[in-house]
């Protein structure tokens, strides 16, 4: 019996100093004190060689039981000290979340590069394509191609940088149409296309006039082509551009290379059509110029104007944004003040 | 074209609507309206004074005390300081409480002593401009007619208490710059038929014009139609009020009855006129033909102009007298003493009358007339009128008989168009007689009977010729908000970006998220920042004929505009500045070809590229930190291994020792530097850094098709190999000694430190970098590492004397 007391003993002493232990290094000291190779537990029973063969079973599972018992005590303060420095470490690791992040600096899109994407989006997804062409132009392609003539009055509406008598910047994106419509292959279906680009005009710079600018122009040309289609088309561009409530009406206009041509007012999105200083109380603002293509544009461009017809529109980048963000001055597209360029990081 | 609605009154009867509405029903169905003024809004309550007195006040030297009644027995003291007020004038009177179109209030006051209870108006004051009012009321009050009724509102005598509509004419509509084509445009709006007065001439049947004048023309291309009609025994007086008022009111200066007749009839039929002194010709006959080289002609405005065979002149005697279409000559003008008036009623070539008052800038009413067409069916009705009216308000006669030369006459046109053709165009389902009923509406006579509709066009409406014109005079006058809005149903292609227009726009994202913003610069700058930056060899493209000396060359480089960005912002505080553009540059090719446009890509950097904060130092933009992101967007671009920096000096406005070319397949495509720390600092910039790089090149570069690598499942095996060589060793030089040498399982190199300092020899560096080598089939094993790693120290040390250490 005296083997039992002994066990029993070493159990309590065991318990007594675990739970006195402060660290994990201290409870490692204590396992191997107890239950290592030449620990106490190990010491206690190389005394089974004087035990009763009667007693040695029993002697036996009284060891086994406090050996579990002490390795059951040893593991609950473990545990209990490794939580505790978790605990702690991680009390230490606290932060201020509210100093502030790490900066990170994006650039953004120039609001006019953003009006053209928008809309290039648009027309890609009613399966346009979008066409770039040269910014300086022949006066033949600029101007005698889209039905202006030399000495063609409404030559004036337009004044033109001329390089050489026959070279200019382009006025308007027109050229492109002219050049891609002499160049389609109708056998390979329709031509629907948008050209947005850089266009210069003769005006001193102010709060309304820039010489450079910016235009998209569209085109559709197949057989069947109808104005109530032009209609539809610039109604879903004025909703997408200028909200979904937009309402579009048509006027009578004259472009020489459209005819019937018109001028397209979009309800205005300020007062919702009431009247209001942005639309000078008229309940519309103009945004774009449109119309059916011209029968001699088309066979200037070689193509059987009784076969095929279709629609034009046009439209100012820089005036959209204008009416859309307020800017009261077109200089400032221009000047690239980042205060300026800043405001139009926002997307939401 | 200002429209007064009460002479718009006399052809349609307009009672039933308010000129607002009318504006508006004219803007959505003709032409668009941009103003639409109403006088009598804010100017109700003036009155026609009688001025019973006016004494000088005694110690001023311009204001006048002046009584003046103001209908019955009511007289108000007025201060008036207008030199020509007299007693016995009739006069308009502001009481107190109207406020003036210039702002001012009148209220009751006191000058130098003497009440003031109300003002004598100029003309001026009422709103008029300067260039309309008549020279002699110019400095003054204005005079009314003596009949004019004391005490009753004076608006009407000076035309006020009418409305205006400003009418935008676009130039296929010059049918309507006249009175009784915009009677005829609104007819057809309104849907009433216009209703003109017929003029008849009297004229004395005992002389011909034959014993006057005769008249030629040296060439019918250029003057059509040429007519003159003599009125004689005249006396050249005032215009009467009606005249003058509507003169006034749509713009042009009465001067007198005659001048103004050729006004009016012009306004009234869109014809100009132009009557000379008969008897300051020299001799009885008249002849237009080119001016010749050396001739000059002093016209109306005393200005000599040198004339060239561009110009079409009216010449007597030999000499020029006119300016055919776009201004009179001095010397037979009617002045007050004219007696007899030859008036001239013609038809000119519209391009020549353009050349001609484009070169001289000499813009007109008559000349722009000239220039858009004319009604050629009323050249002959207008000179009648005008004759007859001439002679009337002068107490003249018109001696009977045209001289003319006439080599057209006015004919109608015929269109004929498919109902289905109209339908189609407009995506509508109109039925025959509803067109029909808008053609009548316009006066166009249709003949239905035999399909398809055949549309008569008068002359007056010379703009419709095809059946394109008529499908719009359909769809104006249905109505635009009567078309449906569909959407084309035709074969659906795909709509996508060209491979390139979405590196563009990859390209954005990519700078944009790099932290540099988007910048669009002008393309026309002076003539030295068009060249700045640029290695092409050539001269700039220049504009013809440029507005100034800041925008007349088109940019050979995007860095010039870029550095005007970063100084604009620089001087206004914004520390950091970081741009990208992309953009055209123009090369000159030849003379009369189109340049070359290169599309660039350009950035400029300058400032901290991070800001000092709570945590780091502040971070200048350094040329590493530019060269990094170009790097990235060639990864991006998946030609990374095609492209090297190199070293150039050859950029005058780049720092010579911090500026490399970008070469890509050995070619020169860009070049990335500091500016020149000179240039710096006239633009008061710190450290700047520049790039541009041809993207034309890049983006149309063939790439191989991008087939994904497998992950590499056997470990590299890392040796670091630091040594010190001299600091003119480039670290391309290292790296292209490492892979010559490096052996076939180095498969990347990276340096990671470089240190000049006092624990190295002067003129040396040491340099450190860490090799990885791998095998993609196979766990390499130490001895093969090893013999490549000596392999690679002692290359280093034979081709760059590098002390391993």
């Amino acid at each position: 019996m005296e083997m039992e007391e002994k066990l029993s003993a070493l159990l309590e002493k065991a318990k007594i100093e675990v739970n006195e232990a402060q660290d994990l290094k201290e409870i490692e000291a204590l396992r191997i004190k107890y239950l290592g190779k030449k620990g106490e537990v190990t010491n206690v029973l190389k005394g089974m060689k004087d035990v009763s063969p009667k007693e040695r079973p029993i002697i036996g599972k009284k060891a086994n039981e406090v050996r579990d018992a002490i390795t059951v005590i040893l593991a609950d303060e473990k545990g209990k000290l490794e939580k505790e420095k978790l605990e702690q470490q991680l009390a230490e690791e606290t932060i201020d979340v509210t100093l502030p992040g790490k900066a990170v600096t994006t650039g953004q899109t120039h609001v006019l590069t953003q009006i053209i994407e928008e809309i290039e989006d648009l027309f890609l997804g009613m399966g346009y394509q979008v066409i770039e062409g040269a910014e300086v132009e022949t006066d033949y392609y600029n101007f005698e191609r889209v039905n202006l003539p030399q000495n063609h009055p409404a030559r004036d509406m337009q004044d033109t940088f001329y390089i050489t008598s026959d070279i200019l910047l382009r006025t308007h994106t027109s050229p492109v149409q002219a050049r891609t419509l002499e160049q389609h292959d109708f056998d390979k279906g329709p031509l629907k296309m948008i050209s947005p680009g850089k266009v210069y005009r003769r005006d001193t710079d102010d709060a309304t006039h820039s010489h450079q600018f910016h235009q998209i122009e569209g085109l559709v040309i197949d057989e069947n082509i109808t104005m109530a289609d032009l209609k539809g088309t610039l109604e879903l561009l004025a909703q997408k551009m200028f909200g979904k409530e937009r309402e579009i009406r048509l006027r009578p206009s004259y472009f020489p290379f459209t005819e019937p041509s018109v001028e397209v007012d979009v309800s205005c999105f300020k007062c919702g059509g009431k009247g209001c200083s942005v639309c000078k109380q008229t309940g519309w603002i103009e945004i774009l110029g449109a119309g059916m293509t011209h029968p001699d544009v088309l066979e200037m461009s070689g193509i059987d104007s009784k076969k095929y017809g279709g629609f034009a529109f046009g439209m100012g980048p820089d005036r959209i944004a204008m009416l859309k963000y307020g800017v009261n001055d077109i200089r400032n597209f221009y000047l690239n003040d980042q205060r300026f360029l800043e405001q139009f990081k926002r997307k939401g | 074209m200002r429209v007064s609605v009460k002479w718009l009154s006399e052809y349609l009867d307009l009672s039933e609507i308010k000129p607002v509405d009318l504006a508006d029903q004219i803007t959505l169905t003709g032409i668009e309206v941009d103003d639409v003024t109403l006088p009598a809004l804010t100017l109700e309550n003036l009155v026609v004074g009688k001025v019973m007195a006016a004494e000088k006040i005694p110690d001023s030297d311009h204001l006048k005390k002046t009584v003046v009644n103001i209908g019955k027995d009511e007289s108000v003291s007025i201060v008036c300081g207008a030199p020509n007020v007299k007693a016995g004038q009739k006069v308009i009177v502001a009481l107190p409480g109207v406020k003036l179109p210039n702002g001012l209030k009148i209220k009751k006051s006191k000058l130098r002593g003497v009440e003031s209870n109300g003002m004598i108006c100029s003309l001026q004051e009422l709103g008029f401009s300067d260039s309309v009012v008549p020279k002699k009321a110019k400095d003054g009050i204005y005079i009314l007619p003596i009949d004019a009724k004391t005490g009753h509102k004076a608006l009407p005598y000076i035309g006020l208490d009418d409305a205006y509509i400003e009418l935008d004419i676009t130039p296929n509509r010059a049918d309507a710059l006249s009175m009784r084509g915009v009677g005829h445009e609104v007819g057809a709006i309104l849907n009433q038929k216009p209703v003109f007065p017929e003029i008849m001439v009297s004229d004395d049947r005992t002389e011909n014009v034959d014993e006057y004048i005769s008249v030629s023309v040296e060439d019918e291309q250029d003057t059509p139609v040429y007519k003159m009609r003599i009125i004689k025994d005249l006396q050249v007086v005032e215009s009467p009020m009606w005249l003058q008022r509507k003169l006034m009111n749509v713009g042009i200066r009465p001067i007198d009855a005659v001048v103004d007749v050729t006004n009016y009839i012009m306004l009234e039929y869109g014809q100009p006129l132009h009557a000379f002194d008969y008897d300051a010709l020299n001799d009885k006959e008249i002849k237009v033909r080119r001016a010749r080289k050396d001739e000059s002609l002093v016209t109306l405005d005393g200005l000599k102009r040198e004339l060239n065979p561009d110009n079409l002149v009216i010449t007597n005697d030999g000499e020029p007298v006119a300016l055919a279409g776009v201004m009179g000559g001095l010397t037979t003008h009617v002045t007050e003493k004219t007696q007899t008036v030859a008036l001239e009623s013609a038809l000119f070539e519209s391009s020549v009358i353009r050349k001609t008052a484009q070169s001289l800038n000499l813009r007109s009413e008559s000349s722009s007339r000239f220039e858009k067409g004319l009604n050629t069916a009323v050249i002959e009705q207008a000179l009648d009128h005008a004759a007859q009216l001439i002679a009337d308000l002068g107490s003249g006669q018109v001696v009977s008989g045209v001289a003319k030369v006439e080599t057209i006459q006015p004919e109608d046109k015929k269109v004929t168009i498919a109902l289905d053709t109209i339908n189609h165009t407009l995506g509508t389902s109109l039925v025959m007689d509803e067109v029909v009923q808008l053609m009548e509406r316009l006066g166009f006579d249709t003949e239905t009977s035999a399909r398809p509709l055949t549309v008569t066009i008068p002359p007056r409406r010379w703009d419709i010729e095809i059946e394109a014109d008529i499908i719009e005079e359909v769809a104006r006058l249905h109505g635009y908000s009567r078309i449906p809005a569909t959407l084309p149903k035709n074969e659906s292609i795909p709509g996508e970006l060209t491979p390139k227009q979405q590196l563009v726009r990859e390209t954005r994202r990519f700078m944009e998220g790099a932290g540099l913003s988007q910048a669009i610069s002008y393309a026309l700058t002076t003539n030295e920042k068009a060249k700045a930056f640029s290695k092409h060899d050539a001269d700039p493209v220049k504009l013809d004929w440029p507005m100034s000396a800041e925008h007349q060359a088109l940019r050979m480089s995007l860095l010039s505009g870029l550095l005007d960005n970063v100084q604009y912002n620089v001087a206004r505080q914004n520390k950091r500045v970081a741009f990208y553009e992309i953009g055209r540059v123009f090369h000159a090719v030849s003379d009369n070809k189109l340049p070359n446009e290169i599309t660039h890509l350009a950035g400029a950097l300058t400032g901290p590229r991070i800001e000092a904060n709570w945590q780091e130092d502040e971070q200048d933009f350094d040329f590493y930190a530019v060269k990094g992101i170009l790097e990235e967007w060639f990864i991006m671009l998946g030609i990374t291994d095609e492209i090297s920096f190199v070293p150039t000096q050859t950029f005058e406005e780049l720092h010579p020792g911090r500026t490399a070319e970008i070469r890509w397949q050995n070619k020169g495509v860009g070049v990335i530097g500091q500016l020149h720390p000179a240039l710096a600092e006239d633009r008061d910039l710190k450290e700047t850094y520049l790039f541009e790089i041809d993207m034309d090149i890049l983006l149309d570069a063939e790439k191989d098709t991008l087939i994904h690598a497998p992950i590499q499942k056997y470990p590299g095996t890392k040796r670091d190999v630091a040594f010190v060589v001299d600091e003119t060793v480039l670290h391309d030089d290292v790296l292209s000694v490492m892979k010559q040498n490096g052996g076939k399982w180095l498969k990347a190199v990276k340096l990671f430190d470089l240190y000049q300092g006092n624990t190295i020899e002067e003129g040396k560096k040491s340099m450190a970098y860490s090799l990885t080598y791998q095998n993609l089939e196979a766990t390499l094993k130490e001895e093969e590492v090893t013999a490549d790693f000596e392999k690679l120290k002692t290359a280093l040390v034979e081709n760059l004397h590098a002390e391993i250490r």
